[in-house]
């Protein structure tokens, strides 16, 4: 909504106040003012010219040489461009040292051999948007619309000394939608009264009915319409002042009665139609439903086809217009329009959403209709209307209106006690002051057995509930006046749940060895959408998607964090080790999804870069072995790894990752296809179940004695076929070790040139320990042997 | 045989001083002092003295050797120093060349705001709830007094993948659900999480960004009681000189309704390009929760009232760290990812 402050001094006093600084009271009281706009800035300088010759440039087709009377006695000679300059009209002079929007100064110039003291104007000059500019000007300058004096100074004559506050209305405050509607909004701020528009006009003797006659076949739909019917107008151009308010509000001027209803609707916030009373045709207005299949052209020139829970009018047999959205181009005002309808009606609100949804046409009318309007300001827009056409069109306003009325205009009444007020607000407000807030107001207001019965005004559709005066009563005492104190709830524990804890602890113990956190987009395409997924579902796509880049829900955490790597080395970032914990959406036995939270790892480049002392290691499959193993330990979680694959990772250097048995994730290095068209090197990926991983309930933690008897360590290597795992003779080790064999460990792997073909070396480091005494050499030989004749009967040969 | 002893000092006491490594003194050592050394030599010579000279010969030669042995022990102190510190001097490194970087990584700076906010909470008595990022229409709406047909749930705005079925567009649905099942019970929660909306990405839009939103039911829970509640907030995240104010709004699930503004944490209020010239800031919107959602939950709105607020960390994270673009936090440049490493405190 865009006020003038100019205009709105017709409805209240404003005191003088500095634009900005009304602005800031208007916020402060709740609707937030989001800019206020200086109409006359960077304009200086500019007068009304009256043009007094007007000839042919002889060197230039398109210019013309005139001569412009600027007032004092002096005629300048300007040369002017635009296609409808014309001796004998009056225009906006920018004389030399005038100035105009986007820091242009105005120099006696040149042009083809011809003097020109300056520039005629067009409103697009004066920083007027184009598309609010009359469209019989849009092309060329500006023609007053009335002879004004020359030397006139432009900025006041065209109400351009005037500041617009642009306010950004919140959906319940759609009583601010108009002039009349901010009038009372300041003056509750201001304590001021409204001045409402004085209705007085001639009435001929004829009745509307004569002319008129008007049925309304949806009264719940439109439980109010009011015809007048204004006969021997002249369809011209609206006089100055109105053009240049309509252009402050931000809407275009057309004609005289277009402008007329325009203007009533800013200043009531009532939408108004005015239709060609002989293009009806008919003398007849009927309101119904449309007929499926019908159809109507609307004044923006579509044809639109109408459904039955439309409302139309129409002229007893055609639609004439979409009630409450726009009008039809078949009863449009034209320039030969002698007699028209006006139109002032209230749709009920669900009716116009639906109609300006289905046909996605919002006007200034159906986005008020929308949110309500005050129902006892549908009669007198009609006739501000009517008044307003006699003033400006020479109007005949035929006596009387045509009115079918069902509308309850009752004012609505709120009980509050004083009590309930402060006590919601943590305040000690006098009952005097709430009085005085609700005249203010203007809320009717009785105060009896320490209850306030109010009367609201059916201006304030959202004042309903005793909440509600609570934040009248607030806003205008002044939020800053609240105290600040703290709940007095009785005291709460709170904390984090252990599944928040442990999530935490996941993430410090990640980040501590040298990951990164990311956050990606749920949303991906359908081809990333299961790629790597666990346990892949069926997909999920929205309805409307934005684009197919972001269609479906993701299964897996790892496309996208790969797109990150992918993103950062294509800036030169060659390593990179990222991970995320974020949902992942399978479909599931509910209507809801299942959502279940995952961890992924994504690493590639160089793990340690020290090479300026020889440490230099790329990522591998171990790093991150060893990151899902620490990380396990950390939760006191055991987790198994068995030789898997998986589409898009490398067949011989992927696993999954079991938690007592289950498969809860997979760690693998990158398929080199799949690194080629990632345009990655070497890049290990790993994902985790995070929900079941953290969902364990884990052991409480005991101590177990540190011993005072030494551990016994023995070594044994061993020659293997390539294929064996190292897990499976650790197993054997375990397995013949019992219970004296404390821990074994891999320390030397050997695959090379010195082995026979198909084989390696394993070493194993074991260590052999009681905690009740210290071993002897025979007890610790009598268990290695066991050992190692076990390795030799598992096929394994000593080295 | 005495001026031979004498002779003998004077050479060995020239040759100690001479040496000038640890070897050549040990050289000298087994030279003079050694069996075979020419002192020895002359005390071997004894024999031929007469016996009346033998103990004076014998002191003497005592006297000589123990003059040299201490001479000796001497300059051997001054050269095992100095061998030392030779061996220091050739140990000595280059110490600005760098260290061994520690492996380090950092969360991110959306969970770095968020948790900081969980963090002060917690510490007020809070919890945390959670809730699905597809939710049902009914808790992301109706049960927020957004019944259908309400301007502001419009397909347009929202992803859906049934009409009953959405991608929750605010974490306000884990208010909804949580006062559903704590069944009429007194509530002190934070929700944080993922939302998701039909915006498209630019440089302050983005169609999935975080929320993180409060609610406090109980008795008597009065606005006092939500502005005391931000303003703790407001000190503990942008400073303790912060001020806040109140300005009245709407939201459909809180009356009153309001937007809590920060007084500049640049400027302090004088006007700069971060508070567009107002001195203030704004950060959040909250309200007292309406009655209808508190009903429709199955509270007595009549006994039990509550307070709501919510914020966005992206923008809270764009404030704090003037960060000029919001897809940053998803694109998840390293050069950006890193810079969140350090402590502020």
């Amino acid at each position: 909504m865009l006020v003038s402050t100019k205009w709105l001094k017709e409805y209240v006093n404003t005191q003088e106040l500095p634009p900005a600084e009304l602005g800031e009271k208007i916020t402060r009281a709740g609707i937030e003012v989001d800019a206020v706009i200086d109409r006359s800035e960077g304009l200086a300088n500019l007068v009304v010219g009256y043009v007094t010759e007007c000839v042919k440039h002889p060197e230039a087709d398109k210019l013309s040489i005139c001569q412009v009377d600027v007032g004092g006695g002096e005629i300048d000679q300007i040369i002017c461009g635009a296609p409808n300059i014309a001796k004998g009209q009056s225009v906006i002079v920018a004389r030399p040292g005038a100035k105009l929007p986007g820091g242009m100064k105005i120099k006696k110039a040149k042009l083809r051999g011809e003097v020109s003291n300056g520039m005629i104007c067009s409103l697009q000059e004066l920083g007027i948007e184009s598309k609010l500019v009359p469209k019989s000007y849009a092309e060329g300058i500006y023609v007053l619309p009335e002879q004004a004096e020359p030397g006139t100074d432009v900025l006041s004559y065209l109400d351009l000394d005037d500041t617009v506050l642009e306010l950004g209305l919140t959906p319940n405050r759609a009583d601010a939608m108009s002039m009349l509607g901010v009038a009372y909004e300041v003056g509750a701020i201001l304590e001021e009264d409204v001045r409402l528009p004085e209705i007085d006009y001639p009435e001929a003797a004829e009745r509307a009915e004569s002319l008129l006659s008007l049925e309304v076949d949806a009264p719940e739909a439109n439980p109010l319409y009011v015809a007048k019917v204004v006969r021997n107008i002249q369809v011209k151009e609206s006089p100055l002042w109105l053009q240049q308010r309509l252009m402050a509000a931000g809407v275009r001027p057309h004609n005289n009665v277009v402008d007329v209803t325009n203007y009533v609707l800013m200043e009531y916030g009532q939408p108004l139609h005015a239709f060609d009373y002989d293009s009806l045709g008919s003398g007849n207005i009927t309101v119904r439903q449309a007929k499926e299949g019908e159809k109507i052209t609307t004044l923006d020139d579509t044809e639109r086809t109408l459904s039955a829970h439309q409302l139309v009018i129409t002229n007893g047999t055609d639609p004439v217009a979409l009630a409450g959205v726009m009008g039809g181009a078949n009863s449009e005002v034209s320039d030969e329009t002698t007699t028209v309808v006006i139109e002032s009606a209230y749709f009920a609100a669900d009716s116009v959403r639906r109609t300006s949804k289905d046909h996605n046409l919002r006007s200034d009318a159906s986005s008020r209709f929308e949110k309500g309007v005050d129902p006892n300001r549908v009669i007198p827009a009609a006739e501000r209307a009517a008044q307003l056409l006699a003033q400006l069109a020479g109007g005949e306003v035929l006596a009387g209106s045509l009115v079918s009325d069902h509308l309850d205009k009752q004012e609505r009444i709120v009980k509050v006690s004083p009590d309930f007020i402060n006590s919601r607000l943590g305040m000690k407000i006098r009952l005097e002051d709430m009085l005085d807030i609700l005249s203010r107001l203007k809320f009717k207001t009785e105060a009896a057995n320490n209850q306030l019965i109010i009367e609201v005004p059916t201006r304030r559709q959202d004042i309903q509930i005793e909440e509600d005066v609570v934040e009248e009563i607030a806003r205008l005492y002044g939020y800053d006046e609240i105290p600040a104190t703290l709940p007095r709830t009785d005291a709460t524990s709170g904390g984090l749940s252990p599944y928040q804890a442990k999530r935490r602890i996941a993430r410090h113990f990640l980040e501590g060895a040298g990951l990164l956190q990311a956050t990606t987009y749920s949303l991906t395409s359908e081809a990333a959408a299961t790629q790597f997924a666990l346990e892949p579902t069926e997909t999920t796509r929205l309805l409307m998607p934005m684009s197919e880049e972001r269609s479906i829900l993701r299964q897996s955490l790892l496309p996208h964090l790969l797109e990150s790597l992918s993103y950062n080395t294509a800036r030169r970032t060659d390593s990179a080790a990222l991970y995320e914990t974020g949902a992942v959406f399978l479909k599931g036995q509910d209507e809801l999804l299942d959502e279940q939270e995952h961890l992924a790892i994504v690493m590639t480049g160089l793990w340690i870069d020290h090479s300026w002392q020889g440490e230099k290691k790329a990522v591998d499959f171990f790093v991150a072995k060893g990151i899902v193993e620490g990380l396990a330990d950390k939760l006191g979680l055991e987790l198994s790894f068995e030789r898997g694959e998986m589409d898009g990772l490398h067949p011989g250097r992927t696993a999954f990752i079991l938690l007592d048995g289950k498969r809860i994730g997979v760690i693998g290095a990158l398929h080199p296809s799949e690194q080629k068209k990632r345009d990655l090197k070497e890049t290990i990926v790993v994902e985790l179940n995070l929900e079941t991983l953290l969902a364990r309930e884990t052991e409480a933690l005991v101590y177990t004695q540190v011993s005072r008897y030494p551990t016994i360590s023995r070594d044994v290597a061993l020659v293997l076929s390539k294929i064996v795992e190292a897990q499976t003779i650790e197993g054997v080790i375990r397995k013949a070790g019992g219970k004296l064999l404390k821990d074994v460990r891999v320390f030397d792997l050997y695959e090379g040139e010195r082995m026979e073909e198909g084989k390696k070396s394993l070493a194993f480091s074991l260590k052999y320990f009681d905690p009740e005494k210290t071993l002897t050499d025979e007890e610790v030989n009598a268990v290695h042997e066991k050992i190692i004749h076990a390795l030799t009967e598992s096929g394994a040969e000593l080295r | 045989m005495e001026a031979r002893l004498q002779e003998l000092k004077n050479e060995a006491l020239g040759k100690i001083q001479a040496a000038q490594t640890v070897k050549e003194l040990t050289d000298v050592r087994v030279a003079y002092l050694g069996k075979k050394g020419p002192i020895t030599d002359v005390l071997k010579g004894m024999g031929k003295l007469p016996a009346e000279e033998r103990p004076k010969m014998g002191a003497l030669a005592n006297e000589v050797r123990a003059e040299v042995t201490e001479s000796l022990d001497a300059h051997m102190v001054i050269l095992e120093e100095q061998a030392i510190n030779e061996k220091l001097q050739s140990e000595t490194i280059d110490i600005s060349l760098p260290g061994r970087p520690a492996k380090a990584g950092n969360p991110h700076p959306l969970t770095r705001v968020v948790e900081e906010i969980e963090d002060l909470f917690l510490s007020m008595g809070y919890e945390i709830a959670e809730g699905p990022e597809v939710e049902k229409d009914y808790y992301n709406f109706e049960a927020l007094n957004l019944p259908k047909g309400h301007p502001a749930r419009d397909m347009q705005d929202s992803f859906y993948i049934t009409e009953d079925i959405l991608l929750r567009t605010h974490t306000s649905p884990v208010q909804a659900r949580t006062m559903e099942a704590k069944g009429g019970e007194p509530i002190k929660i934070i929700c944080p999480g993922k939302v998701y909306r039909r915006d498209n990405d630019d440089a302050t839009h983005s169609h999935q960004f975080t929320q993180i939103e409060g609610l406090v039911v109980g008795e008597d829970i009065r606005m006092s009681d939500l502005k005391g509640t931000l303003s703790v907030f407001a000190k503990k995240m942008f400073g303790e000189e912060r001020e806040i104010r109140l300005r009245p709004s709407f939201f459909p699930f809180t009356e009153p309704s309001v937007e809590m503004d920060i007084s500049c944490f640049k400027c302090g209020g004088s006007g700069c390009n971060v508070c567009k010239k107002t001195g203030w800031i704004e950060i959040l919107g909250a309200g007292m929760v309406h009655p209808n959602v508190l009903e429709m939950a199955g509270y007595d709105s009549k006994r039990l009232t509550g307070f709501a607020f919510g914020m966005g960390p992206e923008r809270i994270a764009m404030l704090k760290y003037g960060i000029e673009d919001i897809r940053h936090f998803y694109t998840n440049d390293v050069r950006f990812l890193t810079q969140f490493q350090r402590t502020e405190l």
